[in-house]
């Protein structure tokens, strides 16, 4: 089940999305998911979606499989055009549904901001898609830098959040085995009243925060036996450094972007 | 319970990247009463094909019968929990599922489960607690404050406790003491003549394959490599060697010794002793006819 939901799954890959540098990925798009604001007619939308498209098929990866991982945010997208296609009294009526009057400008508004929704989404997964963690949090780590002459605890938030990260998938696969041993003894964790069914997360959440605290504590002693002691004096093993591929991706983004402001109204 | 597999094939996560078939029409069938090891490297699917005993997976191609409950692709078993009251299955690290506050509490939590009648949860306990040689004062105990190999215990009792007439053991040895491995095992074994169940072992030890199952099942990349009892199977150094088995050491002696002296002992299940015994007898014989 859990399966399905691609938001924040990596798939490994060589194309050129993959091989970016995980900044120019971020602020792209950080970038981005500002500048879809600023889209208001159907040649800005079209030209932004036109981008984001591109990028999801450069990464060559099935764009079916994007599309279905995205069912959950779907709902919410639908929800939205619903929303506005009722609430919103602009423009002419065109017809009615159930005795509501539906305006022209309630379904170009809804398809708006449906459409916007879904390019933030689109782009946001995408990142994820072809980003491992670990490059997301060097890149972060990178880009904060100079808040460190604040005295900001930058290596310690990036250690903090490659960790948590890294153990995700470490604490899903836990979670599986321990609902698949606890379901063979009986546990039934997909019918029955609701009462039960909650009851039912107990045998599961406590067996799942006993091992959390046993790997923190592991990791912690493993973490003081080699010594560590935060960022000071630490090299990386992978330097990440801006090569032509980067500037290329940068100079096409600004062209999309003053291509977005000539477009707009 | 005998257990049928028919054709099945089992896919993780379809149509996805992420894509993996871990059972390739597979097809074996085992006896009501046997005992069968399962042996196979490291992703060969032996993991799969036990989630499949209790339901916990259905095949996505083909079918599997197991007593009189009918595994298809695409139909939920209805009745799954009577199934998985008959089949109790002990996964590898059981220890890792013990969650209740007394050990007590926690071998009687499957059976309740089950709605099995409280007086009869007591008869079982301290029967269990015995079977997996631990002492009754532990009942008040928390399973956390326990050691390793005693968690280990308590949580194979809690799967014992359901008095299933099939057994499945995934590696239940795995990070044990050699003393404690010769335990838990001979404890399945003696268990599983006295009540006459089936049990299936998943296992990487070849040495208990070839003790304790009288069949054996070897799996490569999701297909059944080699079937048959273990006398047989474990003779074919070169089959194994190809999917990266070993032989048991027993075996694995008696040839070499048969290389460098030339003389034959074929294997019919005898311990170590006896074959010590017999080897000697077998040099005397020799010296005598001298």
């Amino acid at each position: 089940m859990s399966s399905k939901i691609i938001i924040g799954q990596y798939v490994p890959s060589n194309s050129v999305i993959h091989r970016l540098d995980p900044r120019v990925k971020l602020v792209t798009v950080f970038l981005f998911v500002i500048f879809v604001f600023f889209a208001n007619n159907t040649l800005s939308y079209g030209w932004l979606s036109v981008f984001a498209i591109t990028s999801a098929l450069l990464t060559k990866i099935n764009l079916k499989y994007i599309i279905r991982g995205l069912t959950p945010i779907w709902f919410l997208v639908i929800f939205t055009f619903l929303l506005h296609l009722f609430v919103t009294h602009e423009g002419q009526i065109l017809f009615q549904i159930f005795g509501l009057p539906i305006y022209s400008g309630a379904l170009i508004q809804g398809g708006a901001i449906s459409l916007r929704f879904f390019l933030l989404i689109l782009m946001t997964s995408l990142m994820t898609l072809t980003t491992t963690p670990i490059e997301i949090t060097d890149a972060i780590e990178l880009l904060l830098h100079p808040l460190k002459k604040i005295k900001f605890p930058v290596h310690e938030l990036a250690l903090m959040m490659s960790i948590s990260l890294r153990f995700i998938p470490t604490l899903m696969q836990e979670t599986e085995k321990i609902s698949k041993a606890q379901a063979s003894r009986g546990v039934d964790f997909k019918t029955g009243p609701l009462k039960e069914r909650i009851q039912a997360v107990v045998p599961l959440l406590i067996p799942l925060f006993v091992g959390a605290f046993k790997r923190a504590e592991e990791l912690a002693m493993a973490m003081e036996a080699r010594g560590y002691q935060g960022g000071e004096g630490r090299t990386k093993l992978r330097e990440l450094s801006i090569r032509r591929l980067d500037w290329s991706a940068m100079l096409v983004f600004l062209v999309v972007i003053i291509g977005l402001f000539l477009f707009r109204q | 319970m005998d257990i049928v597999f028919q054709q099945v094939s089992y896919i993780y996560q379809p149509n996805s990247p992420f894509e993996h078939q871990a059972l390739k029409n597979l097809s074996f069938s085992i006896a009501s009463g046997s005992f069968v090891a399962i042996v196979g490297h490291t992703g060969s699917g032996k993991s799969t094909l036990i989630q499949h005993l209790n339901g916990l997976l259905r095949p996505t191609v083909g079918e599997l019968r197991i007593g009189e409950y009918q595994l298809k692709a695409n139909e939920k078993l209805a009745n799954i929990k009577a199934l998985r009251r008959q089949v109790g299955v002990v996964f590898q690290y059981p220890e890792h599922q013990l969650f209740e506050e007394t050990v007590e509490k926690d071998i009687a939590f499957g059976p309740k489960n089950f709605g099995i009648a409280s007086a009869d949860i007591e008869r079982r306990i301290p029967q269990v607690m015995k079977a997996v040689n631990l002492p009754l004062d532990l009942l008040k105990r928390s399973p956390f404050e326990l050691s390793g190999g005693q968690m280990r215990r308590v949580a194979i009792a809690g799967v014992l406790a359901l008095e299933p007439t099939l057994l499945v053991l995934d590696e239940p040895t795995a990070g044990l003491d050699p003393k404690g491995q010769l335990e838990i095992m001979d404890m399945f074994a003696a268990l599983h003549k006295q009540k006459g169940l089936t049990t299936v072992l998943v296992t990487h030890n070849m040495e208990d394959a070839l003790k304790y199952a009288d069949h054996v099942i070897i799996l490569e990349n999701g297909t059944k490599y080699l079937e048959g009892k273990p006398e047989d199977i474990f003779i074919e150094k070169e089959k194994l060697e190809s999917v990266q088995l070993d032989l048991p050491e027993e075996i694995q002696f008696l040839q070499t010794f048969q290389q460098r002296f030339g003389l034959s002992i074929p294997y019919r299940g005898q311990s170590i002793t006896e074959l010590a015994h017999e080897i000697k007898q077998r040099l005397e014989g020799m010296n005598q006819n001298e």
